[in-house]
């Protein structure tokens, strides 16, 4: 049995990194061919449409714009949020309403993205049909909905690093008189910052990759570059989706596939990133205990 | 300003609990038709036949098809996840272990969106040449969601198991045990809460995944019915019904699927909860 075990050990560790070698591969590859400029910004020169004075048509820019708006706006609304709770909970979070929110907390984690996303669309629907007859979907919207999204990670990874902090730490801003507001911010809250920061990229990944919600909350195939809070945006993920089962011809393909290497790209880096964040932390107060 | 500190991070919490509540009222008002009409049951049970003399719209395809997907997932990656944590904690050769265990890593980083892009691509025609018929199938859709849901398995079941390992490595190496026996006599049987916490952690993640369902199922609203036909899971049925009218029977049928779903991930969640306080490397790959 035991050597049955280490055999089957090898089996899928191998079947594994050949499965998952072979779609990036595929990815990069196919990807990397059709990524250019060309690819990004299409007709137009690539300065006039940084600088926001021509429109890019047939191009992945639009689209790019509108995810880093999309996670720049959820962070903005879920980091505060966020990192208070997480605070919170491991400083007042003892008793029987520190439960009952820690139980919410796992809740809203373990909430699927589509139903978050169907959440934001019955919220216009409710809007429309009580005080805003012209509220739409678009991008604050989306916004809101995957900074819910994103929160369980950030009260989690900030109430983790709070408490993995050792004693000494907790006890040093008391014995000099501190208060535990001083003590939090000054002591505690930059000990763990690390960790808070781990925590805090993971959000944004999650924030980048996340299809469902913004299916439901105002993503568009083709829409230009959002100009208001409440315009409809393109968004990579989104793109791939909409691209992968309605394109007519090799250069839309393209387009998905590099949507699809940048995503990637993106995602993969913060998250090992975020891991390896999280190593160095555990390493460093490891030597204390 | 001590009582600032307890106010000001008192109603951000505040803020992300009543969060959880708002969306389970919101859900439970948008059924609520379903319930007055006394047409609950057969919603949850029925089958969906929106033409025809006698419509129905029920759901009860899709929950078959949403747990059909996820228990196949499940029972594909587990066993793979187990595998690889044995072959993490030890008995391979450092580098390799190093390697593996930084793919895993890798993995959580994986958009689901690309996992269905690419199956698309690649394991959909595959399925379309080796069997006929056009391939997007529980089978595509199940084979893609095992590698989505593997690192999410394997990193809890490391963090369960690496709780005891470090304090009875040396004690079963004192006894002259090798590490693949330390694991399957020792490890294993010790970890049970930890293994089972994160086999329902793993089946919530395959559950509440729309893009893969949505991408390579195929979408045909019947009971899951083989394998190699399409099928149609109550993620994807949420995400492509929005384009109907709003007081259809369609629409009320999409608020019923994110009802079941809340509930289901819901008491799901509980379940992991309660098999074992929680520590950061879990929640974070959920």
């Amino acid at each position: 049995m035991p050597r049955a075990l280490k055999v089957f050990g090898w089996f899928a560790a191998a079947l594994v990194t050949c499965a998952v070698l072979l779609l990036v591969a595929f990815l990069v590859l196919r990807g990397g061919r059709a990524l250019s400029p060309e690819l990004i910004f299409g007709d137009t020169p690539w300065l006039d449409a940084v600088s926001g004075q021509k429109p890019v048509f047939d191009g992945l820019w639009p689209a790019i714009v509108g995810t880093l708006a999309l996670v720049g706006l959820s962070a903005v609304i879920a980091l505060p949020l966020g990192i208070l709770s997480g605070v919170w909970l491991s400083e007042f979070g003892r008793g029987r309403v520190g439960r009952l929110v820690s139980t919410s907390v796992d809740l809203l984690a373990g909430i699927p993205s589509i139903v978050m996303g169907l959440f934001g669309f019955g919220l216009i629907l409710a809007l429309r049909r009580s005080f805003a007859p012209d509220a739409n979907t678009g991008l604050i919207l989306s916004a809101g909905c995957i900074a819910l999204l994103v929160l369980p990670y950030l009260i989690r990874t900030t109430e983790v690093s709070l408490e993995g902090l050792p004693e000494t730490l907790r006890l040093l801003g008391p014995s000099l008189g501190m208060s535990s507001w001083k003590s939090t911010w000054h002591i505690l809250l930059p000990a763990a910052s690390r960790g808070i920061l781990s925590g805090a990229i993971l959000a944004v990944g999650r924030a980048a990759e996340d299809t469902a919600v913004i299916l439901l909350t105002g993503a568009v195939a083709s829409g230009g570059i959002p100009r208001h809070l409440t315009d409809h945006f393109e968004a990579l993920p989104y793109k791939i989706y909409y691209l992968s089962a309605n394109h007519r011809n090799a250069s839309e393909l393209d387009l998905a596939f590099g949507a699809a290497l940048m995503l990637l790209c993106l995602t993969g880096s913060l998250f090992l990133l975020a891991a390896w964040l999280q190593r160095s932390l555990e390493k460093r107060w490891a030597a204390e205990r | 300003m001590d009582r600032g500190i307890k106010i000001v991070t008192g109603a951000a919490t505040a803020v992300s609990a009543l969060a959880v509540l708002a969306i389970l009222v919101f859900l439970a008002v948008s059924a609520l038709p379903l319930f007055e009409s006394g047409q609950f049951g057969s919603t949850l049970a029925g089958g969906w036949q929106p033409t025809g003399d006698l419509p129905r719209f029920g759901i009860g395809p899709m929950i078959a098809g949403s747990i059909t997907l996820s228990l196949s997932a499940l029972l594909l990656s587990f066993p793979l996840s187990l595998g690889i944590c044995s072959f993490i904690m030890g008995g391979a050769p450092r580098p390799l272990r190093t390697f593996v265990s930084a793919l895993v890593h890798f993995m959580t980083g994986i958009p689901t969106v690309v996992y269905g892009f690419l199956s698309v691509l690649l394991l959909v025609p595959l399925i379309r040449s080796a069997t006929g018929g056009n391939g997007l199938s529980l089978l595509a859709a199940c084979l893609t969601l095992t590698l989505l849901i593997l690192p999410t398995i394997t990193l809890m079941l490391l963090a369960r198991l690496g709780r005891f390992d470090n304090a009875l490595k040396l004690s079963c190496t004192a006894l002259g045990m090798d590490e693949a026996q330390t694991q399957l006599k020792v490890l294993f049987p010790l970890a049970k809460k930890g293994m089972l916490a994160a086999a329902v952690l793993g089946f919530c993640r395959a559950l509440g995944d729309t893009m893969i369902a949505l991408m390579v199922s195929g979408n045909s609203p019947r009971w899951p019915d083989g394998i190699l036909e399409p099928m149609r899971a109550l993620t994807a049925h949420i995400g492509m019904g929005l384009a109907t009218d709003t007081h259809s029977p369609e629409y009320r049928s999409i608020g019923a699927a994110g009802l079941v779903l809340f509930v289901l991930t819901g008491v799901l969640s509980l379940v992991i909860r309660s098999l074992g306080q929680e520590n950061g490397e879990e929640r974070r790959v959920a």
